[in-house]
């Protein structure tokens, strides 16, 4: 599927709209960072990927790994309009006995691909993945994303080390930089930067674009995949609560779900924006 | 004396990988040690050198596995089980299925000391749902052990010594996942041994035996899923029952037999013997073993002053 920049703008915002239904339904969950992330998630599925809803689990399908666990309702809803089930159904989020868990389960649902919410382990198993693609010689690619608060765990490092010696040019990762984590800015939480030459400095193909302009988004992407010797990480500058004014940059919403009455105000501000 | 049981481990693998072109190997820089070598020698394309990251490796295996491969990744347990929420939600959680090898088991590793000795691995790993974890006697166990794993479903850990072990097993032996093994029958006392501690059960009931003792040796190579049904047979049928592993007493095989020792209406008590709760130390194996009562003369005396 490759959607036009108009139309994939278009399902972000419809996504948008359903992240905070089933956020305010469930009365918990992470706002912020689904809405810094959902328009690079919907570049993925609606235009660069090679997946297949109806046969979910096509072995030769591309991969998207979740690394930052908690952005989950983002992909949720990208997966609901992308056909993989009814939109209705992530409504369940976080209840007992749903698949729309808290954070991603592979085995309630299989298309998530991995287990993920201890940040800094998704992107590991992403390289593995691009590792047996390889191996087999698949055409297949890898994609992941990570939010920039992220990388302040160890582990993440050890993969930028090794999937960067290992010159993994099927993998990308995005890093959703929304500059905030639960404390604070990362800036004062634990700075991160010099983002870029850190990173290529672990043999990575690093680029930098605004994470909420698509046509960026697919130059972006389309490079990644020119790309032959080293994985691609796209440093995606996002702003936390993206598209609803009172979340925007305003870090209580990292983890604070709206309540009915901010959910209408949210839905009306997007609502004039699809008109 | 037989091979230790990374050595056998190392045999295996090989085998493995001519028949199943889907087994890969991961290794952390310990590949002479945990001897996946010879398949890295043997099948390059299929052996991946992680450098010393033992976290990146775990969350690489259950990435391939998820890709249609069948992973071994090698280190000490020690060091695999520091890494232990890696395990649980990237390998346990999400099943995928990765074989964990853990090389180096307890203070029978001897010299390089504490932080070498996986001592806590077993009581850590028993803790995660549907994630088997064995440890082989012997050889022959061992090699069986591997060809099953490559049909097995879900994360399995596998604990291996350092240090030969004695052979308890005979060729004509087949591997049954989660059944104990009755080595040798007995009415005043059942050892239930696992791992290099199995030999040395085995050993000390054949010389109780000349002194008028019946003792029972069960060899324990899948410590979960746990065997209950030959621990509630022999909780019916002896007053006492001994658990023998080189780990700590907490958490490991002695844990899982009270646990299911609890849970039955039996006669019989219980005596752990193994690492009291206590770190592990540098020193010459034997000596350790000896210090720990974990060689012949200290699981005989064991025996004899419980049963005295």
């Amino acid at each position: 599927m490759q959607m036009t920049v108009k139309d994939l703008k278009q399902q972000a915002l419809q996504s948008r709209k359903l992240i905070l239904e089933m956020l305010t339904e469930a009365k918990s969950g992470h706002p912020g960072g689904s809405l810094s992330a959902i328009d690079i998630i919907t570049a993925l599925f609606f235009n660069e990927m090679k997946v297949d809803p109806k046969n979910s689990m096509w072995t030769d399908r591309d991969r998207f790994i979740l690394s930052k666990g908690h952005g989950v309702p983002a992909l949720y809803a990208t997966l609901a309009y992308r056909g993989y089930y009814d939109p209705k159904e992530t409504l369940t989020l976080r209840q007992l006995g749903s698949p729309f868990q808290g954070h991603p389960d592979r085995v309630r649902m299989p298309v998530l691909e991995a287990s993920t919410g201890s940040l800094g382990q998704g992107v590991s198993v992403a390289q593995g993945i691009a590792m047996a693609f390889r191996l087999d010689n698949k055409s297949s690619r890898v994609y992941c994303l990570m939010g920039d608060g992220e990388v302040q765990e160890g582990q993440a490092w050890e993969c930028f080390m090794s999937a960067g010696n290992y010159k993994l040019s099927n993998l990308c990762v995005f890093l959703d930089i929304n500059k905030y984590q639960i404390d604070g800015s990362t800036k004062d939480v634990m700075d991160i930067e010099p983002l870029k030459q850190k990173i290529e400095s672990f043999k990575w193909n690093v680029l930098e674009i605004n994470g909420h302009n698509m046509d960026e988004i697919l130059g972006a992407l389309k490079k990644a995949r020119e790309e032959k010797n080293k994985p691609t990480m796209i440093l995606a500058h996002t702003i936390k609560g993206k598209g609803v004014s009172f979340m925007e940059n305003v870090n209580k919403w990292h983890g604070v779900a709206p309540n009915k009455e901010e959910l209408q105000k949210a839905l009306q501000e997007l609502k004039i924006v699809d008109q | 004396m037989g091979n230790a049981t990374r050595v056998s481990f190392g045999q295996a693998l090989v085998e493995l990988g001519r028949e199943h072109k889907n087994v890969v190997v991961l290794d952390a820089d310990l590949s002479k040690s945990t001897k996946s070598e010879s398949f890295g020698k043997e099948f390059p394309e299929r052996f991946f050198q992680m450098g010393i990251q033992e976290a990146n490796m775990i969350g690489v295996a259950a990435g391939m596995a998820f890709a249609g491969k069948i992973p071994f990744l090698c280190s000490f347990g020690a060091f695999l089980t520091g890494r232990f929420d890696t395990i649980r939600v990237t390998v346990g959680y999400a099943q995928a299925n990765v074989r964990l090898v853990g090389t180096h088991a307890g203070v029978g590793i001897g010299d390089d000391g504490c932080s070498q000795m996986a001592l806590e691995d077993l009581a850590c790993l028993r803790t995660l749902p549907q994630f088997a974890v064995l440890q082989p006697a012997d050889d022959v166990e061992t090699k069986h052990m591997m060809k099953y794993l490559v049909k097995h479903q879900g994360p399995a850990y596998i604990r291996l010594t350092r240090q030969n072990v004695i052979d308890v097993n005979k060729s004509d032996y087949k591997f049954e996942f989660g059944k104990g093994v009755k080595l040798k029958d007995g009415k005043d006392a059942a050892i239930f041994a696992t791992g290099a501690l199995t030999g040395n059960a085995l050993e000390a009931a054949k010389k109780l035996e000349a002194e008028g003792f019946s003792i029972a040796v069960v060899n324990i190579h899948t410590i979960k899923p746990i065997d209950r049904d030959i621990i509630n047979e022999y909780s019916k049928k002896v007053p006492v029952i001994f658990s023998a592993e080189d780990h700590n007493v907490i958490g490991g095989l002695g844990g899982a037999i009270a646990e299911t020792m609890a849970e039955v209406a039996g006669k019989s008590r219980l005596v752990r013997i193994g690492v009291q709760d206590v770190y592990g130390e540098s020193g010459l194996p034997e000596d350790l073993y000896k210090k720990h009562g974990l060689d012949i003369e200290g699981i005989t005396k064991t025996v004899k002053s419980a049963l005295r």
